[in-house]
């Protein structure tokens, strides 16, 4: 059966994580003609890479790029046209229905939009226990709560504020509430996709810093995806560049934004707006 | 702990935008300022009161024959007066909201319950299962509601029963489309999304953030549809097709009333209103509900 | 005498707790030809100002002080007047493309409208001249897209039929609200260089809204930085970002993740606490209680503007625009000059 990952301090197992080999997914376009198929979308066209535990890989890339199909299919919420996404050495979309539903513990994720990702029409305890409910046996309600209490409290927030709805807080509040969620079921990889561009410069700090303490207490991995190199230098160890569904380079923050290789990294280096 | 004082404002309140949108102090207070839903309110509950009343005690009697005091105006006795065969109009009016309400409650319930468990799963399953949901819909709203429903009367027997298994019939296709766009937009929200990230089922997803979501729109949807029902029960009814005497029905006394229109106008005038205002306030108190409850759904931004 | 003077504008909101003040007491002035950015996080009313410019405020919005476009007083006016100079004299270009364009109506329409409605062009005289703004805002093929929707386009293209619908009648002014924000960044730059092009081409006055320091540093010569509602600091923006007086401006700064920093993840430093509500700003200075500086005073007196820096009268102004002086608001100067780096 499925041993319960083993969670240590700041660097944790060297083993790997994460293994997405060969992923493709293409999407049928609607039709314009009667008479013929449409192309297919080619979403991500041979997309591989590692992630070791403890560690954390940055995904940058612009819209068009397949960033988001990469998150989802790394989350199991959709299936590749071909490819492999392994964790802790299983195969996710081999793996039955029920088993699925066990091994999501190990990773969660964390959207875009502070607004949309939160139910409105629930208490923020509703919200945050909502994977427990799926991944493991029935807790009892105290029990439950408690786990609420002591996540809310990891990431900042008030025990009060369990029983408030999202409309009561600000943008990086309820990002901070969906880390929570993220947090709950103690997983080994939290895949975040794009999850501070929506806030405010000194909010996004905020939550940055979360992020990091976060992977220090809790040897955490991250798949930071978004389209801000220095969010993402800030955050990750490596960093992979994608452009129209392939991978166009990887490599150390540091040395991929100062000495870019491929066209598309150099333009986006050179795009961003920078500070005198 | 540094990372309390992160998010602790300096001043002990939560942040919100500029100019949001102010948040309702209570629906309560919003709903009593908002002048058709209290109209509305007042119509339907006026409704909803004539049929209660009319259980306990009526004026006259709505039942009893009495070729004495026929097509008599409206005096202390009866105070809107007697129809052709004596009985009394007021007595007739309370009564007659009984039926009204009863197949607009079941009819509408009818449609309300199945309209929506198939537009859920409409959404919720996608692919042919949604197409085939769908293709009937449309196949029903094919037909036009009132004439099939007399149909369906006219074949099976006219009555009560099956004016309602009619109307409820034809109410079902309404929720159901409604329902599925609603979900439809649901479905494609983030947080449906983080429901799946955690691995619960499509059916526990549907019940547990689908449809609170789109009550609302179910709500002021059904107000809707009760007030549609109430007049095809009176179409029914009036083409004699529906409620049966001796229980009176507001549709029947205007068939009644249609051949003595030169000497007792004043026949057609009451149920004809009856129904009117019944109407209306399910109307305004539809449109009020849209308005108080839709802008808390959509997003703050 | 400068093409656009605000004094002394504050804007009253009703919110549910009551009326509040969202923008307080901002002052500026503006060349031709020269481009003013403001910057500031969420709800420190820099969207707020570029409605109040343009009369687009909500109904019950109270706004106090003098918006002045070339000597005529815009506060006042009324909506048929108002009309008048939208799209004519005054435009903007908002954030949202998608949103901003008609979905259902042609590109060729769209920018064809102002020059229907205040040039009073025929049919065909709007088409010719609407190909023309396209094809200067770089749409290629422009005169077969004409009739195409916007739904036909990419979001950077979006973008800039929306720049050519504002300058179509060749306005004083641009009100630029976050304009590259919802923009791939490799887009962002094409975007903003075109618009510095048509500034200095028309000689327009440009408003530049953005919340991105990088964006407003490469853009704007001028700026201000803004916070609950009051403008905290404000001069030539190469002052501004090489001295960073006001203690909020430092923490902004201090704030940005940084492409090239040293080695291994660094811990950002923050601006303690977070923005409150309209209706709990203090009094006095808005930044009290999360300034590190904070004193009693702060909560209740409101800084006034303090000039660190008056240019020399012979110092050569840049393009067509005085050279600002650099003011921040403060009780203490020693806050201001603290901090003062070269």
């Amino acid at each position: 059966m499925n041993e319960p990952a083993e969670t240590s301090e700041a660097g944790t197992s060297s083993a790997i994580l994460l293994r997405v080999s060969g992923l493709k997914r293409a999407y049928s376009r609607p039709r314009t003609s009667l008479w013929r198929k449409p192309e297919p979308l080619q979403a991500l066209r041979g997309v591989s890479f590692e992630l070791q535990g403890g560690q954390s890989l940055g995904v940058v890339g612009e819209s068009g790029s397949g960033k988001s199909t990469l998150a989802r299919l790394v989350m199991a919420l959709d299936r590749p046209s071909e490819g492999r996404v392994e964790l802790l050495g299983r195969n996710l979309h081999l793996l039955s229905e029920q088993e699925l539903r066990a091994a999501r513990r190990d990773f969660q994720m964390v959207f875009q939009d502070p607004y949309g990702s939160l139910d409105p029409r629930m208490t923020v305890e509703a919200i945050v226990s909502e994977p427990l409910g799926t991944t493991h046996e029935k807790l009892s309600r105290p029990a439950r709560r408690q786990q609420v209490l002591s996540v809310l409290d990891q990431v900042g927030l008030r025990a009060q504020d369990a029983d408030k709805y999202p409309h009561e807080f600000s943008g990086g509040q309820r990002q901070r509430i969906a880390i929570a969620r993220a947090l709950i079921t103690r997983p080994r990889l939290i895949v975040a996709d794009e999850p501070v561009s929506a806030l405010d410069v000194s909010v996004q700090a905020q939550v940055l810093n979360l992020m990091q303490d976060l992977q220090r207490e809790l040897g955490l991995s991250y798949l930071f995806i978004s389209h801000d190199l220095a969010v993402v230098q800030h955050v990750c160890d490596q960093v992979i560049v994608l452009h129209q569904g392939e991978v166009v380079e990887r490599g150390t923050p540091r040395k991929l934004f100062s000495a870019p290789e491929h066209p598309y990294t150099q333009a986006l280096v050179k795009a961003a707006p920078r500070v005198i | 702990m540094s990372r309390q004082t992160d998010t602790r404002a300096s001043v002990p309140n939560y942040p919100t935008r500029a100019f949001t949108r102010a948040q309702p102090q209570g629906f309560g207070r919003r709903a009593l300022q908002h002048r058709s839903f209290v109209l509305g309110a007042l119509l339907t509950t006026l409704l909803i009161a004539a049929a209660l009343l009319s259980f306990a005690w009526t004026p006259g009697s709505a039942y009893e024959v009495d070729m004495d005091a026929a097509l008599q105006a409206s005096s202390s006795r009866h105070w809107l007066g007697t129809d052709a065969f004596g009985r009394d109009i007021a007595s007739q009016i309370l009564v007659g909201a009984r039926a009204s309400i009863a197949v607009g409650l079941i009819a509408v319930g009818i449609g309300l319950t199945l309209g929506v468990v198939l537009g859920l799963v409409a959404a919720a399953r996608r692919g042919w299962v949604e197409e085939i949901i769908m293709r009937l819909a449309d196949f029903t709203f094919a037909f036009p509601a009132l004439l099939s429903a007399i149909m369906l009367t006219a074949v099976f027997g006219a009555g009560m029963i099956n004016a309602i298994i009619a109307i409820g019939i034809f109410n079902i296709p309404t929720f159901a489309r409604i329902t599925r766009a609603s979900a439809n937009a649901i479905w494609a929200r983030d947080y449906v999304l983080a429901a799946r990230a955690c691995g619960k089922s499509r059916s526990a997803i549907t019940l547990q953030h689908v449809l609170p979501n789109i009550a609302a729109v179910l709500v002021v949807q059904a107000t809707i549809q009760f007030a549609l029902a109430i007049l095809a029960e009176a179409a029914l009814s009036y083409l004699g097709l529906g409620t049966q005497p001796p229980q009176p029905s507001w549709g029947r006394m205007l068939s009644e009333a249609q051949t003595l229109m030169f000497q007792a106008p004043l026949l057609a005038v009451w149920p004809g209103l009856a129904i009117a205002l019944s109407v209306l306030g399910l109307n305004l108190l539809g449109d009020g509900l849209r308005d108080l409850l839709d802008p808390r759904l959509t997003r703050e931004r | 005498m400068a093409l656009l003077e605000v004094s002394n504008l504050t804007i009253n909101l009703q919110t549910h707790r009551g009326r509040a003040q969202a923008v307080r007491d901002v002052s500026f002035t503006l060349e031709r030809g020269a481009t003013l950015g403001l910057i500031g996080e969420s709800g420190c009313g820099k969207s707020l100002t570029a409605l109040a410019l343009m009369g687009l405020l909500p109904e019950h919005a109270q706004v106090d002080g003098s918006i002045q476009l070339d000597g005529q007083e815009l506060l006042g006016l009324s909506e048929r007047q108002l009309c008048a100079l939208r799209g004519n004299r005054m435009a903007m270009v908002f954030q949202e493309p998608m949103s901003a364009l008609n979905p259902v109506h042609s590109i060729g329409r769209q920018v064809a409208e102002p020059l229907r409605l205040h040039l009073g062009m025929s049919r065909a005289q709007a088409r010719a001249r609407a190909t023309e703004l396209l094809e200067r805002v770089g749409i290629a093929q422009a005169a077969q897209r004409l009739d195409e929707y916007p739904h036909q386009f990419s979001g950077g293209q979006r973008q800039r039929i929306m720049i050519a619908m504002a300058l179509a009648c060749g306005p004083d002014l641009l009100v630029a609200d976050e304009p590259t924000t919802a923009l791939d960044v490799t887009v962002q730059q094409r975007i903003l260089d075109l618009l510095q092009e048509l500034v200095a081409e028309h000689s327009m006055a440009l408003v530049l809204i953005s919340h991105d320091l990088g964006v407003i540093a490469q853009n704007a010569e001028q700026l201000l930085v803004m916070y609950g509602g009051t403008v905290v600091e404000s001069g030539m923006t190469e002052a501004v970002f090489a001295r960073r007086a006001h203690p909020y401006t430092r923490g902004l700064f201090a704030a940005r993740p940084q492409l090239h920093a040293a080695e291994g993840t660094v811990r950002l430093p923050t601006i303690a606490g977070a923005v409150p509500e309209l209706v709990d700003l203090p009094a006095g200075c808005p930044f009290a209680g999360r300034c590190a500086h904070t004193q009693d005073e702060c909560y209740v007196e409101r800084p006034q503007p303090r000039t660190l820096h008056q240019p020399s009268m012979a110092a050569p102004a840049s393009l067509a625009s005085w050279r600002q002086p650099h003011v921040a608001r403060c009780l203490y100067e020693q806050v201001l000059t603290a901090g003062a780096r070269t």
